[in-house]
């Protein structure tokens, strides 16, 4: 006998209610400002939402460390540079191929990603100093592969114990002469999360690569694609879309990325950025520097897919290119739709709660409106206010001691380099064609009224959450996975996807939709109670003899 | 093209890089000791990148829920100590999620800082922060040390120093399994119930991270061993530590501060390690092993004697923690097998003279290294192969490159499910080993074999 859904009706103040209900009154006052029902009135804005602050000590929190958004986010999928991590043993250890970035080795074949490298630090190094061991590995890193570039990433004893990590890789790259060597100071405490690795990671690789190969780039409509991780995939399934469109596609930062990608990127027309969160602030610095724009794009959703081709076309204004797009679409779209209409026989109605990282908890959305899924809460693990309330609200963020131990980097227009790519009018038709350069309106423009916008969810919230609401799908970490499922609720990770992908683009929408057609119509979930546990009542007793 | 690709053949001795690692840091194994304890949050002394790290991949290998806090630390913390965060996280723990204990390990980086966990209880306990009858445990794990085997270690020692010895003995043996899998912890009290032994096993994730799917979650299933035994393993009759590396230092401790003797024994792989271990638990106990347990064990030797002929002078590569690798060593030996590449990540002078003396007057030389990594066992592999690997889910790279089957034994698991529910300890595990081994051996001959040599009957 299947189970009966609740069917009381809990008002969003009920349920935050609940949430922190548990909580000492310090954790709940905290927590309360970082919990947003997504209510507009007609004349004031969605109330603010506290976000990049600090998980409180002893909460179970889903974050990770600036470390992990650094080498495992940023660093983690460029093949051909040797990532060595300096430090002890675990925290290389972790981020081996543990993020299912994947790569295709290319013609040169190199691709050190399967390798996990690090400097093993051993107690006397910690009292000692660990400046000479590092230089030694990457002397020995050197000698055994001759790699074009190796990265050093520093972890929380090193920061402690004061390596001057950034000198010994500029010894080692003036002597090696044909290797570039640069550092990371990317201590796991030096942010409240993985966004902090990420910015620490574009700067150095902004600061020491971008622009080093001087070499033009064929293609009549170079376009870079900005937080892009090929997770599970998708990257590939990007470039195979953008290919038939006739778009080249320079550097994805950093999914499949190889060194040269990095350091041809200046030679692009167009930024395209899909994780806002992870790397807004490139797409500042090399419109800075060179003069390219940049748009938000979205390749998750096969909607979203067909708008951001359009957007792209509409900003190189080529009909040329604009009928190509056209017709990639039209060509694509039949498949989609197909596989769409079936799935949702299955899933239209039905709910998801989604808490990933600073863009997926958005993006994702899209992918769950095409197949009539309503999106009952969400939120992200490490966004800033931006991220959940749209790029306006820039200039009013504080700064605080977490944010200001991030290094920002001062970038002005390259004396040769940077050259505007549309002349001012051109821009000004475009914008007042309603084209929108810089802007990302953030998560909640697109939420429900009524729905919880949550920042930082942590284990205790979640299980809670899914208690009271009992949506159909809950998309998270993998962390989270199996607290959910012991629920009755089938979760679906979604940072690397643990299995499964790609789920960008057309042949990804496909396979998100049959992926969650197969988790919420499995029958899996009506297996948890035996047949007498489902009616215990003894009604009738057999007497023997 | 091979996915390690970049490994050259020739070996050139490293002194400052490690590539590939045969180990990983000391918190996870504390973790997951700390899960074997009923009622228990296991806590995170340190920023919160590394308890999200040990946490996923903890869960990756039970694809169980893995709970635990964290200190989280700030710049401010690291700096000035962390006490006042673990302060803070011992009320916010006691408050949400209302534990019965709470074991805390540090970091490499709250170790580095300096602070002393025990001063911090105290300063917990007298500001009213622990409740009423909830325990705080608490052990070093600086990551800069050993491996995650001394973590493990470390946090079970920690549970050993809750013992209250009341002066009375209360009849029951304890058992440090050391780091193995839930479904071995349960072979091991099986094992122990048949041979009519009443124990105290240490640390037991039996039932913690092999639970049931049943629409409830409850952070701190059935399973564990519960506060109030530990407090009892001052009392016991005797202590067998199941491994030197992951148990021995918790049996020391009693025997020096309690006056519970110990013996220390190799982890029960096998049949000779296993034999060892009923041997010892009867002797220790006082009582006469049933007939049950001789038939498993027949059972085992029929199986090896059956097959002997597929085993007989196969080439193997091992790696993975000292403990684990000593007895699979000896196992492998027992069969006329010939494990001759041993590599640990863990440290110690001890593992290599051990697995060289199992192997002594073996015909083959065994290359054994403790401190090693996986590229120089790659490296030897590629120099002169082998026919089986045994080790974690990160072989599976050198196993498609060389073409050579993988057992997946040891930890992490990330790509197999399996060794939470079955057990490869004692006779019956045994057994299973050694239908996976011979599986993989006879799929790959039946693969390799020439049409004129594909046979129906093996
Ligand atoms: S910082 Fe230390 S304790 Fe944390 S994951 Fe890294 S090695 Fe392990
Ligand atoms: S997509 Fe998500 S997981 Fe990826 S970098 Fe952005 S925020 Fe992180």
């Amino acid at each position: 006998m299947a189970k009966t859904k609740k069917v009381v009706q809990l008002m969003p103040t009920d349920i935050k209610e609940e949430l922190l209900k548990k909580y000492p009154p310090k954790v709940a006052r905290k927590r309360a400002q970082q919990i947003m029902i997504n209510e507009a009135t007609e004349s004031e804005a969605p109330p603010e939402i506290l976000a990049n602050v600090r998980t409180i000590p002893g909460i179970i929190t889903m974050r990770g460390c600036t470390y992990a958004g650094c080498k495992g986010v940023i660093m983690g999928p460029t093949r051909d540079i040797v990532n060595i991590t300096h430090g002890p043993i675990g925290c290389g250890f972790y981020s081996w191929l543990t993020r299912r970035n994947q790569t295709d080795a290319g013609t040169d074949g190199e691709n050190y990603m399967p390798y996990c490298f690090s400097t093993d630090m051993q107690d006397q190094d910690i009292i000692f100093g660990g400046e000479k061991k590092l230089a030694a590995a990457i002397q020995e890193a050197y000698d055994l592969f001759h790699p074009k570039g190796i990265c050093i990433f520093a972890t929380c004893p090193v920061g402690l114990i004061g390596d001057d990590i950034h000198a010994v890789a500029k010894k080692m790259k003036a002597k090696f002469g044909d290797c570039n060597v640069f550092a990371f100071s990317c201590e796991g405490y030096k942010g409240v999360s993985q966004s902090a690795g990420h910015h620490i990671a574009n700067n150095q690789v902004f600061s020491h690569l971008v622009g080093e190969n001087e070499t033009p780039k064929e293609g009549k409509y170079k376009i870079n694609l900005l937080g892009e991780y090929n997770i599970g995939g998708d990257g590939f399934e990007i470039d195979r879309i953008l290919k038939k469109c006739g778009i080249t596609n320079i550097s994805t930062f950093s999914g499949n990325s190889t060194y040269d990608q990095f350091a041809s990127a200046q030679h692009a027309d167009l930024n395209t950025v899909m994780c806002h969160r992870s790397i807004n602030y490139v797409a500042d610095m090399l419109e800075t520097k060179y003069g390219i724009p940049w748009i938000k794009v979205n390749f998750i959703g096969a909607k979203s897919t067909a708008k951001s081709l359009r957007k792209i076309a509409e900003y190189f204004a080529d009909q040329e290119l604009i009928d190509r797009v056209e017709a990639v679409i039209a060509e694509e779209m039949p498949d989609v739709d197909a596989v769409a209409a079936d799935v949702r026989q299955r899933t239209e109605g039905k709910t998801a709660m989604l808490f990933v990282g600073g863009s997926r908890a958005h993006h994702y959305q899209d992918l769950f409106a095409e197949m009539g899924m309503k999106t009952l809460s969400a939120g992200y693990e490490f966004a800033h206010r931006d991220d959940y309330e749209g790029r306006e609200v820039l200039p009013n963020l504080t700064v605080d001691a977490d944010s200001r131990n991030i290094e920002e980097i001062e970038v002005e227009a390259d004396e040769k380099l940077y050259s505007p790519r549309k002349t001012e009018a051109e821009y000004k038709a475009l914008e007042e064609a309603g084209f929108k350069f810089k802007h990302y309106e953030g998560m909640n423009d697109q939420m429900d009224k009524g729905t919880l916008v949550i920042d930082d969810l942590n284990q205790y919230e979640a299980d809670k959450l899914v208690e009271l609401l009992k949506p159909d799908i809950f998309c998270a970490g993998i962390k989270e996975k199996f607290s959910i499922q012991k629920l009755g609720i089938p979760m679906k990770q979604l940072h690397s996807y643990d299995s499964g992908g790609p789920y960008a683009g057309f042949k990804g929408a496909i396979n998100f939709y049959k992926e969650i057609d197969r988790l919420v119509s499995s029958k899996v979930w009506s297996y948890m109670k035996a047949p007498w546990q489902e009616s215990p009542e003894l009604t009738a007793t057999f007497v023997w003899e | 093209m091979a996915l390690l690709r970049h490994t050259p053949t020739e070996i050139k001795e490293r002194k400052a890089l490690t590539i590939n690692p045969a180990k990983t840091c000391q918190p996870i194994g504390a973790m997951y000791a700390a899960l074997g304890i009923h009622g228990c949050l296991p806590h995170s002394h340190g920023s919160q990148g590394c308890c999200a790290y040990h946490r996923s991949t903890l869960t990756r290998h039970y694809k169980e829920p893995i709970s635990a806090a964290t200190s989280s630390f700030t710049e401010g913390a690291s700096v000035f100590g962390g006490q006042a965060n673990l302060i803070q996280a011992i009320n916010n723990i006691f408050t949400v999620y209302e534990p019965e204990a709470i074991a805390v390990h540090t970091t490499c980086l709250s170790e580095t800082i300096g602070d002393d966990l025990n001063q911090i209880f105290d300063k917990a306990q007298k500001t009213g922060k622990v409740p009423e009858g909830k325990t705080c445990l608490g052990a070093p794990t600086p990551s800069y040390v050993g491996s995650h085997v001394t973590g493990f270690s470390n946090m079970v020692k920690a549970m050993a120093q809750l013992a209250e010895p009341t002066g009375k003995k209360n009849h029951k043996v304890n058992v440090i399994p050391g780091w193995v899998e839930p479904a071995d912890m349960g072979e091991i009290k099986r094992l122990a119930q048949m041979v009519g032994v009443d124990i105290t096993l240490f640390p037991d994730t039996d039932g913690v991270l092999n639970a049931p799917l049943t629409g409830e979650y409850k952070m701190f299933p059935e399973g564990g061993v519960t506060i109030k035994e530990l407090k009892g393993c001052g009392d016991a009759m005797g202590t067998l530590a199941l491994g030197e590396w992951c148990s021995a230092d918790a049996a020391r401790w009693l025997d020096a501060k309690c006056k519970v003797p110990c013996t220390v024994l190799d982890m029960p792989f096998g049949l000779a390690a296993t034999d060892r271990f009923i041997d010892v638990l009867r002797t220790v106990a006082g009582v006469t092993v049933p007939d049950s347990v001789a038939f498993e064990r027949g059972q085992l030797v029929d199986m090896i004697s059956d097959m002997h002929q597929y085993f007989y002078g196969k080439r193997v590569a091992i790696w993975g923690d000292p403990d684990q690798l000593i007895s699979m060593c000896e196992f492998l030996v027992s069969l006329d097998m010939q494990p001759v590449y041993v590599v640990t990540g863990t440290p110690g002078k001890k593992f290599e003279a051990r697995i060289k003396e199992i192997c002594a007057d073996k015909p083959f030389e065994v290359k054994v290294k403790a401190k090693g990594d996986m590229f120089l066992m790659h490296q030897w592999i590629k120099n002169e192969p082998v026919d089986l690997l045994i080790g974690n889910t990160y072989g599976k790279y050198i196993a498609r490159d060389e073409d050579i089957p993988l057992l997946r034994w040891g930890f992490p698991i990330l790509d197999r499910q399996g060794h939470q529910y079955f057990p490869t300890v004692g006779y019956k595990g045994g057994l299973r080993l050694l239908e996976k081994i011979l599986t993989l051996l006879l799929d790959r001959k039946d693969r390799d074999d020439p049409e004129t040599r594909f046979e129906l009957v093996l």
